[in-house]
């Protein structure tokens, strides 16, 4: 039994508290006019390293001209004149940027745990028989699932034309595309299935947590049997808001721009940084001696899979970026072209840290048995993926000039605290060790 | 391999009271004994089809591209569909044998062995289209990069028609050299068990000097899991090349990002129900029915499942983001409301009818155990994954830039010869195939025997709380490959059924078994406790596995021997003959069980 020690439980209520400032204060610089806006920029370019250093963004412009032209406009405008065009999108963008950084911190936390909530729902839809004995460290880490999405809600909800273009409907009114897609991307809509997303994943998550207790108190296999059958229509559901999820929150924030795999390559992030920290916590609860039953086969098999997804990620990032590079239509180039010119370093460091560490490090099969080396490719991996959910949104919100500054730092501490805080007091609710699963005598006689 | 205790949940793989000595029959069955009548139907029917496509690839070949049904505006369609049908079908078998070792799924083993060979026989059908398709095929060797020297133009590194060539040639090579890894031990089996001198020779050549020693099983693992690792990336790659073919290559500027990973699952789900297809066949007119069980048909109707799902998915994803788009283009393309509507609405039809809607009805436990159904299912996604080809090449073309070039495509009776030509070549392959080769891998098979073996499972359930539940005490079980029968095993509650299953094999030896027992006395390991017989000289650990074997366990046994019952040892054991004799095992024994 895991017990949340009271030093875990202030260091996470510290870094709330510490990020909760840094938000506050991230929201309370931002300007109000757009004099303000432009003495930031002038201020920023002075002191290049300022926490806050003003952003200009490109989706503004991304919805009133064709994305490329708007882009080279945009830079340029950056260097020289400023059209009062321009400046309008400078104040915006700057507005924008503190809910980019809580929006990125908060999804990557949530994303975790709904990832790690899918890999649940796998091990039970494939009757997996060497992974039961992780069962309630899963469920664990799914307890972020239900103050996590909240939040998530919360933010695309109320950010409004922050991120969402199409939600302006001056703008929509002058555009015929935008006018085209209002069927789908209306606001209406957009809350309603932001609103079923959120009932559908916590509710089985609620659900499996509550069968998967009552299987260790009972003689027969009914709860067992209960939760395949809500695991397989989980991921059915999962599968398809999924894709949609990805379409809402992230494809809409450059409302021309499309591609069709970027719900899954979304996935894929989401399914590796997942299963990266159900390894890292596997690991902390047994380095205290709280797993005696997971031996190092199961550890192994973590390590597997995180290299496996590393590389799966890698392959989805590279089928769409070749295709859209080769097809090089202008209204799909755009997003990497924003991201290769003004994001050069993280775009192509955040392969290096999603594919080519894990690649390197995870290759040997004696090293993915070895603790404090998936510990320390795990923080790569994670960082890497963080980067990734960062290029989602940033380039889309703030454009060019982005920053990584105390906003961002502080939302990161805010969510990690409150990740520590949630899965630690539900780590320490139950024994964690899964009573009189199916399949559990096998996964505790697990190796090879 | 992964630990021997198995969960009671499970169900078996392997039916019926099998032995490992059944095991090695069964499989060896059909390459041992003689064909039946409907095997040479079969066979010629496949042949009259091949011979009839080799007709019409002469005709192409010798006459022109011409005499295909293309036009200007539809320059690919049949051709590059059966290409990409059947590299698709030729994708289960690297997903069954490779990600499914990976993933320790002991159900592959009865199906990876047929499901490799299918895999392999596939993809020579899909690379003979590209082939003829060049018209001038003894130019083939231009699609290498080899030096101008040679007469060629340097290849076009930046066409995905290109990397299909590397793409394929490196698959196909990966999966005949893991094909031909799993086969060895079983190659070796049919030669020890082979009477024919000629069989012997060749299954001799054909199996490397496979010795079944430690070391062989060693490098066999290691092996096979290096070459799934290696086998997995390229399932990926392969169709993720032929996916780039389409997305980059059919009409310019159209392309759909989602097609690298959508065409893989669909690979997978066209290709598993090709192996439903001929396995369903297969354990029938094979009597493999207790190998390949309603069990292995229904987990594989889940793979189907699985796949068909995520096809499902790629299809709306495909058609919401045509219509997102708000490209008026799009909606001329493949999954769209205009191809919906269309010219070619009837190929949409069977599009989703074959491939969303007829395999819903496998989301039924009873309709997903049911052979006739499962059967026809698999059929009917055979047929939609080449209408999903099909439409993706000829209705993408039909509406292309220019509304002055829209036509439509007719095929000849060329086309049409050429493709069913393909299908006897398959045929042709796959049943001489299932007549030569051991179609289940029965070595793996053997390992999980005593895990998922009916039999064992039951005996399991019966006694749950008896040590033997997983490891068992009989001297044999230590290596899987032996065929020796287990009448006279020690262990208690065994010794009943076993006999009851095994005594009709061979029943010569059992005779001579018996008789000599009668002679000596037989073991009663309840009352009487066992020698150390390695005392008696001229006995060696081996030379007292053997006597276990056949129930000799005391000196009081061995004391009673004569010449008679020497001679008799001798030709069962069949070794060292007179050597009891010589170091006078009995004088011995007597000795010893004064002691």
């Amino acid at each position: 039994m895991y017990t949340f020690s009271n030093r875990l439980k202030i260091g996470s209520i510290v870094l709330m508290v510490i990020g909760l400032l840094g938000i506050g204060y991230g929201f309370m610089s931002v300007p109000g006019t757009v004099d303000e806006a432009k003495q930031m920029v002038a201020a920023g370019h002075d002191d290049a390293h300022g926490g806050e250093e003003a952003s200009t963004s490109h989706s503004g412009q991304d919805n009133t001209t064709m994305a490329t032209e708007g882009h080279s406009e945009n830079t340029e405008a950056h260097g020289g004149e400023h059209s009062a065009e321009h400046d309008e999108h400078l104040l915006h963008q700057l507005q924008t940027k503190p809910w980019s950084a809580i929006f990125v911190a908060a999804f990557f936390f949530m994303m975790l745990a709904l990832g790690t909530l899918v890999f649940y729902a796998i091990q039970y839809a494939a009757s997996a028989g060497w992974s039961p004995v992780l069962y309630r460290v899963l469920e664990g880490i799914t307890a972020y699932l239900l103050p996590g999405s909240i939040i998530v809600f919360l933010i695309v909800v109320f950010a409004g034309t922050h991120f969402y273009p199409w939600q302006n409907e001056e703008l929509v009114a002058g555009d015929t595309v935008l006018q085209g897609k209002s069927g789908y991307l209306n606001f209406p809509f957009f809350v309603i299935r932001a609103l079923i997303y959120l009932l559908g994943w916590n509710l089985y998550r609620y659900f499996s947590r509550r069968n998967s207790l009552a299987q260790a108190e009972t003689n027969d296999n009914r709860h067992y049997k209960q939760n395949f059958k809500f695991a397989v229509f989980f991921l059915v559901f999962f599968i398809t808001t999924e894709s949609t999820m990805s379409w809402d929150w992230f494809m809409s924030l450059t409302p021309h721009w499309y591609s069709a795999l970027l719900a899954w390559y979304i996935f894929a992030s989401m399914f590796v940084s997942a299963i990266t920290t159900i390894a890292m916590v596997t690991i902390f609860l047994k380095g205290k001696g709280l797993l005696p039953f997971v031996n190092d086969s199961h550890l192994h098999d973590l390590g597997k899979f995180m290299f496996a997804f590393s590389i799966f990620w890698a392959y989805l990032w590279f089928g769409q970026f070749m295709l859209i590079w080769y097809a090089n239509i202008p209204e799909e180039v755009t997003y990497f072209i924003i991201r290769i010119q003004e994001y050069n370093l993280l775009f192509f460091g955040m392969l290096v840290l999603n594919f080519v560490f894990p690649i390197l490090l995870l290759m040997n099969s004696d090293y993915k048995r070895i603790p404090w080396f998936v510990i320390m490719t795990g923080i790569v991996i994670l960082i890497g993926h963080y980067l990734d959910i960062f290029q989602l949104v940033m380039p889309s919100t703030v454009g060019p000039n982005w920053s990584f500054g105390v906003t961002e730092i502080a939302a990161i501490l805010f969510f990690l605290g409150l990740f520590v805080l949630v899965v630690g007091s539900a780590l320490a609710k139950v024994s964690l060790r899964p009573l009189r699963d199916p399949f559990i005598k096998e996964s505790e006689n697990y190796h090879y | 391999m992964s630990s021997h205790y198995e969960a009671p949940i499970r169900e078996p793989l392997i039916i019926g009271e099998k032995s490992y000595h059944d095991i090695s029959v069964d499989v060896g069955a059909p390459i041992l004994g003689r064909a039946n009548r409907s095997w040479y139907i079969a066979f010629s029917i496949a042949l009259v089809a091949f011979l009839w496509g080799i007709g019409c690839i002469i005709y192409t070949v010798s006459t022109g591209i011409g005499v295909w049904g293309l036009n200007k505006t539809i320059g690919w369609a049949w051709d590059i569909t059966n290409f990409v049908w059947w590299v698709g079908i030729g994708h289960a078998g690297t997903l069954i044998s490779a990600i499914l070792l990976l993933f320790r799924q002991k159900w592959r083993m009865a199906i990876n062995r047929s499901a490799e060979a299918m895999t392999i026989f596939a993809v020579i059908q899909a690379g003979l289209f590209p082939i003829i398709h060049m018209g001038r095929p003894w130019l083939a060797y231009w699609v290498l990069p080899i030096p101008n020297q040679f007469g060629s133009l340097w290849v076009n590194f930046n066409s995905p028609l290109l990397w299909d060539v590397f793409a394929i040639s490196t698959y196909l090579s990966i999966s005949l050299v893991f094909w031909y890894t799993g086969l060895l031990p079983d190659f070796a089996m049919i030669r020890d068990r082979t009477t024919k001198p000629f069989q012997k020779k060749i299954y001799s050549l054909l199996s490397f000097g496979w010795s079944g020693r430690v070391k062989d099983w060693q490098r066999f693992e290691e092996v096979s899991l290096v070459l799934a690792g290696l086998a997995t990336p390229l399932v990926l790659s392969v169709h993720t090349i032929v996916s780039f073919d389409f997305a980059t290559s059919v009409v310019p500027g159209w392309h759909s990002t989602i097609f690298p990973p959508y065409f893989v699952a669909g690979a997978i789900f066209s290709g598993f129900a090709m192996v439903q297809t001929l396995l369903i066949i297969m354990r029938k007119v094979s009597n493999l029915e207790n190998y390949i069980t309603i069990q292995h048909i229904e987990l594989m109707n889940k793979v189907i499942l699985l796949t068909g799902g995520i096809v499902t998915v790629a299809y709306l994803t495909e058609y919401f983001i045509g219509w997102y788009s708000g490209q008026s283009y799009e909606n001329y393309t493949y999954l769209s409301f205009g191809a919906a509507t269309g010219p070619y609405w009837w190929a949409f039809v069977m599009l989703i009818t074959c491939n969303l809607i007829v395999p819903l009805s496998l989301w039924v436990k009873k309709l997903r155990r049911n052979i006739m159904w499962t059967f026809m299912v698999a059929l009917i996604i055979n047929i939609g994954m080449w209408f999903e080809r099909f439409n993706i090449i000829v209705i993408d073309l039909t509406k292309d830039r220019l509304t002055s070039s829209w036509a439509m495509f007719q095929p000849t009776f060329v086309d049409i010869g050429t493709f069913i030509g393909t299908i006897g070549f398959f045929f042709v392959l796959f049943l001489l195939y299932a007549r030569t080769f051991p179609v289940i891998a029965q070595a793996e098979v053997k390992t999980i025997l005593k895990s998922s073996g009916e039999m064992y499972k039951k005996r399991r359930a019966e006694h749950p709380n008896e040590p033997i539940s997983h490891v068992d005490l009989d001297p044999t079980a230590e290596e899987p490959a032996s065929n020796i029968q287990g009448s006279y095993f020690t262990s208690t509650d065994k010794k009943e059924e076993i006999t009851t299953t095994d005594t009709i094999k061979d029943a010569s030896k059992d005779d001579k078994i018996n008789s000599l027992l009668s002679n000596v006395g037989t073991f009663d390991p309840k009352s009487q406790e066992a020698d150390n017989l390695k005392k008696i000289n001229g006995i060696g650990p081996v030379m007292e596995r053997k006597l276990h074997e056949l129930g000799i366990y005391t000196f009081e046994q061995v004391s009673k021997m004569t010449n008679l019952e020497y001679d008799m040892l001798d030709t069962i054991t069949g070794e060292f003959p007179g050597r009891a004799k010589r170091d006078d095992w009995a004088g011995q024994a007597k000795v010893l069980k004064k002691n």
